[in-house]
């Protein structure tokens, strides 16, 4: 059976809910791994779940980044295997270089904490690979830096290579700034990296697994996840 | 070894769009200073540190900012050392 680690910082603080999903819901392996430990030996993908790593002190990532485990997850991911990034972790796998661009202050100065959707862009990545392309996916963010940049070049290359996973979009999955919670260059919501191994994403699929949480989009990417590693 | 002090300054590149500056000059506007056309929010850093010459310590703080005080994704940092 794959064995899933949740990559926990000082200030992360929606490890328990990944675990739980994973582990109570679709009954898999899952650990939590402190951010001082060095080794992600046997482990086949790791997450970074959102919160507030090392208190968002200099930038959201900034400071975690240089945590001692980063250097295996960056090793997991050249060697393929799925790292995904969710919210504050998101935030870290870009300071860390594994995924382009940067979060800028959302565009009204808000926490915006509330549900929006989200448009499936590509269905390679592990997170989407039980998805269709223009499915439309309603899951919670709740972040105040969410402003997706890149430069132009970046932008373009994210663009062209097909690595843009997810979009904010309207119900009906149409983009529109009104549908936007934050300002981000052009709608993203959640990436890869070239490779697609890599995945970044604001949206936390750890709030949305089941329908007494208000939705169960979330367990669709999770779902993703475990059918890509087994 | 001597002990030199740094400034660093972060700023925003002038491509990247500065919400807070922004939110700034409107309340600046609100207060009745009409003049003000643009603010530009940045970060200030003050650091001691021990080297063995004026170039080592130069070298090392502009290091420092390029790979952890700034993101150079969206920013970019001026230094300046004092002894």
């Amino acid at each position: 059976m794959p064995r899933f680690a949740i990559v926990v910082f000082p200030g992360s603080n929606c490890e328990g809910d990944v675990l739980y999903a994973l582990r109570e819901v679709l009954g898999q392996e899952a650990e939590l791994v402190w951010h001082k430990e060095t080794s992600l030996a046997g482990y086949d993908a790791a997450l970074l779940p959102g919160g507030f790593a090392h208190g968002d002190y200099l930038r959201p990532g900034a400071i975690a980044r240089f945590s001692p485990i980063m250097g295996s997850v960056i090793s997991m991911a050249e060697e393929g295997k799925p790292v995904i990034g969710i919210c504050n972790g998101f935030q870290v796998l870009m300071e860390a270089g594994l995924l382009p661009g940067a979060m800028l202050r959302n565009k009204t100065l808000r926490y915006v904490c509330r549900y929006v959707n989200l448009r499936v862009e590509t269905t390679t990545s592990p997170l989407t690979r039980e998805c269709r392309k223009g499915d439309v996916l309603r899951i919670p963010i709740g972040h105040a830096d969410g402003n997706f940049y890149a430069d132009p070049a970046d932008l373009e290359e994210l663009e062209r290579g097909g690595q843009v996973m997810l979009r904010y979009s309207t119900p009906a999955g149409e983009l529109a700034d009104e549908a936007n919670p934050n300002g981000s260059l052009n709608h993203i919501a959640g990436i890869t990296n070239k490779e697609g191994n890599v995945v970044g994403l604001m949206p936390h699929l750890d709030r949305s697994y089941q329908p007494e949480l208000g939705s169960d989009h979330g367990l669709r990417l999770f779902g993703s996840l475990v059918a890509s590693v087994s | 070894m001597k002990v030199f002090r740094a400034k660093v300054f972060v700023r925003l590149k002038p491509s990247v769009h500065d919400p807070q500056g922004e939110t700034i000059r409107g309340a600046l506007a609100t207060l009745g200073y009409q003049g003000v056309q643009e603010v530009r929010q940045g970060k200030y850093f003050e650091m001691a540190l021990e080297a063995a010459s004026r170039e080592e310590a130069e070298a090392s703080v502009r290091e420092m900012a390029n790979r952890v005080l700034s993101n150079p994704v969206i920013e970019t940092f001026e230094v300046e050392l004092t002894e």
